[in-house]
């Protein structure tokens, strides 16, 4: 990427420490991805083959009545429409309102900045069930339980993020700032024009994972919303283990591939600027 | 619009070195500008996090139930806290499964990016994709997943380990299996998210420093001790108390997979809390028991943080 000519490196033998390192990698590769793809390939799988024994990876006859009755059995398109609601609504909210808080207690002075971030830190800790009855009295009291504002409003902005962009924002080098302080920008110019910017990967990463964590969460969309049509993709899907308690691999299997699919694929899309942004950083 | 000249700013003489002229003023006007930028923030934490902990806390000393009256009860619930056998019995749970689980994903995490951070490794954004997936997939279908792969009847992973001799049974039924195997889906779950951070962390570390060291003499070995390790700790402490956080409050895959189960053999201190708290209605003992949960975590964590944070300023000395 840079402009300057580096020695030219040629066709070297490759080092044996690379191969190793390439075999490591790709065992964990098979390792990790094993879930993901009995996930994929269970999804296909008819009834049959779900619980045949000796188990196989891959169907051998593809279906698609996993699927079907999966969709039958719960209104995925509703369900969907409130993760993306509730999860994109988290997003956006907390990575203006996290950022502008990260900001303060990075770049400026003022009094109580170490007892401010020892609390925010200290609100992290807190287990998040120790406060969901009274939170959950506050928000009926507020008459928003089974609303979007009920699930949105009370994560729109969060301890992580606030600590996550401070340690961010605290490595940016600060030349620049003072400069433009010193031409008489204002506070919040050195931070919309200059730090935020240079935080493209910070917040690109932030935000991907206030998203994907929202969209998982299980306990959450459970308590706030009682109606069924109000529920996320990730609180319907338990439905579907039912009270019977016996659960069908290949309906769980294609319940889990309609949850995941969207996210994986937010994912690889994201993926290329977001690794392109992790590279850049690296060479300044 | 127009081609007109810049406005014209006007000369301001700079302040006289350390002059402490309208300090207080300036100090005023210094906090009310921070406080804006954390206004919005601050508001939305108050109302929906410190608030219901005062509230918890409140609620600790008393027997409520979630519904009707509550009695005030002093220090009865964390009385029980510190006698009740099955919240000791929890307690050496959480932390067994904090040992397994914490230094497990983080080194995990950090041996792949030192891997993944070799230019000379072929398809390294393949492989940072792969290695990540798992992160977008919620606890619970994960525990789905690896519940159905470790099925000792159809189980895909049981068949083939036991092909390689390795009979597993039914781990999640063991009661010496239960807990390593939950705290895998942990880290297979999560150990993706701290591998990013270090991947970051690493990218950070200027190019120029290792030429350095090259030009030292310092071998790999000793490039990684003395440039990587000392200038990732800062990441490093970031990864470790979100570990360590992520381990204590462990739930999620727990409550699908074991229940608690084996005769309480993976019961955590969260799965008390939430059983009390959303089972038995024992909401006054419930906030008792995050209390005490939450002053354990941030016990460890000051220690942490003052620990790494000497070692910074040791560093930058």
């Amino acid at each position: 990427m840079s402009v300057v000519a580096t020695p030219r490196r040629g066709r070297r033998a490759v080092k044996p420490t690379t191969v190793l390192a390439t075999i490591a990698v790709v065992a964990v590769s098979a390792v990790v991805l094993l879930p993901i793809a009995i996930i994929v390939f269970t999804a296909f799988k008819p009834v049959a083959e779900v619980n045949a024994f000796p188990p196989s990876l891959v169907p051998h006859d593809w279906t698609l009545d996993n699927l079907k009755q999966v969709t039958s059995d719960l209104p995925f398109l509703r369900l969907t429409a409130n993760s993306f609601i509730f999860a994109g609504g988290v997003t956006a909210f907390a990575l203006v309102f996290d950022s502008l808080a990260a900001y303060a207690l990075a770049r400026m002075d003022f009094t109580g900045r170490k007892v401010l971030l020892v609390i925010i830190i200290a609100t992290l800790m807190i287990p998040f069930q120790a406060t969901l009855i009274p939170l959950y009295q506050l928000v009926a009291d507020l008459g928003w339980v089974n609303s979007y504002a009920g699930l949105i409003a009370p994560r729109a902005a969060d301890a992580f993020g606030i600590f996550f962009l401070r340690q961010f924002f605290l490595a940016l080098p600060r030349d620049v700032d003072s400069a433009a302080r010193i031409d008489g920008a204002s506070e919040f110019r050195v931070f919309r024009s200059i730090v935020l910017p240079n935080a493209m990967p910070a917040l690109l990463t932030l935000g991907l994972f206030t998203f994907v964590n929202n969209w998982n969460d299980l306990l959450w969309p459970l308590v706030f919303t009682t109606d069924a049509e109000m529920g996320t993709i990730t609180s319907g899907l338990t439905l579907l283990t039912g009270p019977s308690g016996i659960v069908p691999h290949g309906v769980m299997m294609a319940g889990s591939l309609i949850a995941i699919l969207p996210l994986v694929i937010a994912f690889l899309f994201i993926q290329r600027r977001f690794i392109e942004n992790i590279a850049t950083t690296g060479l300044k | 619009m127009s081609a007109q000249h810049p406005p014209v700013r006007r000369y301001r003489p700079p302040a006289p070195l350390g002059g402490r002229r309208r300090a207080s003023k300036g100090l005023l006007r210094r906090n009310a500008r921070a406080f804006a930028f954390l206004a919005p923030a601050l508001v939305v934490i108050g109302l929906f996090v410190i608030w219901p902990m005062i509230s918890a806390l409140r609620l600790s000393f008393t027997d409520a139930s979630g519904f009707g009256r509550e009695e005030w009860v002093g220090l009865e619930n964390y009385a029980t806290v510190f006698t009740d056998p099955d919240i000791l019995n929890a307690v050496v749970n959480t932390v067994q499964y904090t040992v397994l689980f914490t230094p497990t994903a983080v080194l995990a995490a950090l041996g792949l990016a030192l891997l993944l951070n070799n230019p000379r490794l072929p398809f390294r954004s393949f492989f940072r994709t792969a290695l990540f997936v798992p992160f977008v997939v919620s606890f619970a279908v994960a525990a789905f997943a690896w519940s159905y792969l470790i099925d000792p009847q159809v189980g895909l992973l049981n068949y083939w380990l036991g092909g390689l001799g390795i009979r597993m049974g039914n781990v999640l039924q063991d009661p010496t299996l239960a807990m390593p195997a939950v705290a895998f889906v942990a880290v297979w779950k999560l150990f993706g998210f701290y591998f990013v951070i270090f991947l970051a962390g690493l990218q950070d570390i200027p190019s120029s420093l290792y030429e350095a060291a090259r030009v030292d003499g310092a071998g790999p070995w000793s490039r990684l001790r003395h440039v990587t390790l000392p200038l990732l700790s800062n990441t490093m402490a970031f990864v470790l108390i979100f570990a360590m956080i992520a381990a204590l409050q462990a739930f999620d895959q727990i409550y699908v997979m074991t229940g608690g189960g084996p005769y309480g053999n993976t019961q955590t201190v969260v799965m008390e809390i939430y059983e009390s708290g959303f089972r038995k209605l024992e909401v006054g003992f419930a906030s008792a028991l995050s209390y005490v949960l939450l002053a354990a975590t941030l016990i460890l964590s000051l220690v942490q943080f003052v620990f790494f944070g000497r070692k910074e300023k040791d560093l930058s000395s």
